[in-house]
């Protein structure tokens, strides 16, 4: 019973990090950028809910401050991409990641400056409720955040595979020259992209919000979160849902079952060998490297 | 407008291109040596800190600017550097000039042995690891609690050499010297590296690992020659800063250390031993002149608790927001096109340093 308690609180943790990890992969997968600033996105997204749905704050209703925090971190992203990141555009990747890095910092800083440095927490009505499921007590929150993750997972594969915008992203982000040719615009693509990951980072970021308090430096949490990626593989979105749970799982197991200080130790010693022996993840689509 | 007239293939590789440049550079270090003298202790403890981030930025610098792999790790590196010289010291009672350059030693080879399974990861995934290196580090030191003093730390102990003290407090002047003493010999040292095959042959694998292997460029060596060289250098740094800060746990070198190394050297120019040294001065600059800013704008407009968390972090990143966008060649790149510019006074172009457009192609493939 005890291991399933851990199990379910594992995959809680998880999904937020395979969240964060599918906002990596979406950028990644699209505009061959990689955005060390996710994890602050996620950050930004969680405050913005915030700000928007507590008492002390706006005080709207908690779904409205939902969908207006998801609408607001996706303009956020597409902004980034269209005022920075746009003129960056074919530069070696290494700009784009310090770039990114930087980008994080000037978010922290924002985030402190509007909501302050102390943790703060976010009013949900799904916080704090518990669900009786035989002998085991689940929270609300944790099964709300496995299933919107699921929900959301599925609608982003669904979208890469069937709609026309869809695989116009995978097609610029095999060949940018060859997606121009075939009459994509590849930069509103790049832009649309960056909108998407703005949005499933507010999501993560509620979903993580609601489980805990925040504060400015929470978007440290999207090292984690690199490393789901990593060990998922990181141009595949279910790998980066799978890498997520991995590390969700393995944190409190390893608490529980070697010593407390492991478990900020393991996931990153799996993500090190996971690049090791197959640097391009476990579920990986790197096939051969030309010059 | 001033010509450089070559007479021999030497020249190419000369120490100094010409009588100018060598009259300058003793120029700068008869200022560094005479700086202690103009300047209250505080002021020295900070030109020491900027001199400490130079050596450490030099040791990124051949790893990231010059072999063209990039680290977010080497601040475990530094902390390497830091605890093994602390340890030897203290535990083993070495006396400094020993175990200082044992923890170089020690630290290079520490990256000789991170190089081994580096040299199968490119570009970012590199990156991401070196990343969970940095991570793994802080909890690294706190497990290994009987050596490290875990949370509590160590103190550093002080410094003899030939019977004279050298203490951070007690005789910053003597601690300046000796931090630039380092820096001078791992400038000359880095130079030098740059001039010899070695220092070619990580060059010819940042631009290209294929054109590098067909010219005969053992890759896997010179790799991991980088990354020996690049840790032995910050290990020295790191030791220096152990020194420094005199005391020292798990949160001195964290992640955020790691980062803003990075980025500094990205500020002040990769693939020049000069960006290292702007890039410190520009990390030991910006936490003071926000500091004259914040008492200036208290001084004009009241209101006493001005204090800002978090604004340096915000202040650095924005600066390097506008580099990266306006001057990827960081501050040295700017004072070559300025000097190139002078040099060639009338003839210079607009569109001289344009940079080329390119389009990426994705190294997953199906």
């Amino acid at each position: 019973m005890d291991s399933l308690q851990l199990i379910v609180s594992g995959l809680a943790n998880g999904c937020v990090y395979g969240l964060i990890a599918l906002g990596f992969v979406l950028i990644y997968k699209a505009t061959e950028q990689v955005n060390f600033a996710q994890g602050d996105m996620m950050m930004l997204g969680a405050f913005t809910a915030l700000g928007l749905a507590n008492d002390s704050h706006l005080g709207l209703p908690f779904w409205v401050a939902c969908i207006g925090a998801v609408v607001i971190v996706a303009a956020v992203g597409w902004l980034l991409e269209r005022t920075v990141l746009r003129r960056v555009f074919g530069q070696s990747q290494l700009a784009v990641v310090i770039l990114t890095i930087a980008l994080g910092f000037v978010l922290r800083f924002v985030a402190g400056t509007i909501w302050g440095h102390d943790p703060l927490t976010l009013e949900s009505p799904i916080a704090g409720v518990n669900v009786r499921l035989g002998g085991l007590v689940l929270g609300l929150d944790e099964i709300a955040v496995v299933l919107v993750t699921l929900l959301l997972t599925a609608a982003l594969f669904a979208f890469f595979r069937r709609t026309k915008l869809g695989v116009a992203m995978q097609a610029s982000s095999q060949n940018q020259l060859a997606a121009y040719y075939m009459g994509i615009p590849v930069k509103r693509i790049h832009g649309f992209t960056w909108a998407l990951a703005g949005a499933t980072a507010a999501v993560a970021g509620i979903l993580f919000a609601s489980k805990g308090s925040i504060d400015p430096n929470t978007g440290l949490l999207g090292i984690k979160a690199f490393a789901a990626a990593v060990i998922g593989g990181f141009g595949s979105l279910p790998g980066a849902l799978a890498g997520g749970l991995v590390v969700g799982l393995i944190e409190p197991f390893a608490a529980r079952y070697v010593a407390s200080g492991y478990s900020q130790v393991a996931p990153y010693a799996l993500m090190l060998v996971v690049l090791i022996l197959r640097p391009h993840g476990i579920l990986s689509q790197v096939h051969g490297k030309k010059v | 407008m001033r010509v450089q007239l070559k007479t021999s293939y030497h020249h190419d590789i000369r120490l100094f291109p010409d009588a100018r440049r060598a009259l300058r550079f003793a120029g700068l270090v008869a200022l560094a040596i005479a700086l202690p003298f103009g300047l209250d202790d505080f002021l020295i403890g900070e030109a020491t800190n900027v001199l400490i981030w130079a050596i450490a930025g030099m040791g990124l610098m051949v790893l990231t600017g010059h072999a063209g792999q990039p680290s977010l790790g080497h601040a475990a590196f530094l902390a390497a550097g830091c605890y093994v010289n602390a340890i030897l010291m203290e535990r083993f009672g070495l006396p400094f000039l020993a175990s200082f350059t044992l923890a170089g030693i020690v630290t290079g080879l520490a990256g000789v042995l991170i190089a081994i399974p580096a040299l199968r990861l490119h570009g970012i995934y590199l990156a991401i690891a070196t990343l969970a290196l940095s991570v793994l580090t802080e909890d690294i030191i706190v497990l290994a609690e009987p050596w490290t003093g875990g949370v509590v730390g160590l103190v550093a102990p002080t410094i003899t050499i030939a019977g004279v003290e050298v203490d951070r407090y007690g005789s910053p002047d003597r601690f300046y010297w000796l931090c630039l003493a380092v820096a001078l010999l791992v400038t000359l040292g880095y130079r030098n590296v740059l001039r010899a095959s070695l220092g070619r042959a990580f060059v010819a694998v940042r631009d290209s690992e294929v054109s590098a292997q067909a010219m005969g460029v053992n890759l896997a060596r010179t790799k991991a020659a980088a990354f020996g060289l690049s840790c032995m250098v910050t290990g020295w740094a790191g030791a220096l800063m152990g020194h420094f800060f005199f005391t020292f746990n798990h949160e001195v070198f964290t992640i955020v250390i790691s980062i803003q190394l990075l980025l500094m050297i990205v500020i002040g120019g990769l693939g020049s031993i000069q960006g290292a040294w702007y890039g410190a001065i520009v990390v030991g600059i910006v936490p003071q002149a926000i500091n004259v800013a914040r008492d200036w704008v208290t001084g004009a407009f009241g209101g006493g608790g001005l204090a800002i968390p978090g604004i340096e972090a915000g202040i650095f990143g924005l600066i390097l927001v506008f580099f990266i966008l306006f001057e990827p060649l960081g501050i040295h790149g700017r004072i070559m096109k300025w000097r190139v510019w002078f040099d060639l006074f009338p003839l210079c172009r607009r569109d001289m340093f344009r940079r080329q457009k390119s389009y990426l192609r994705t190294e997953r493939m199906r």
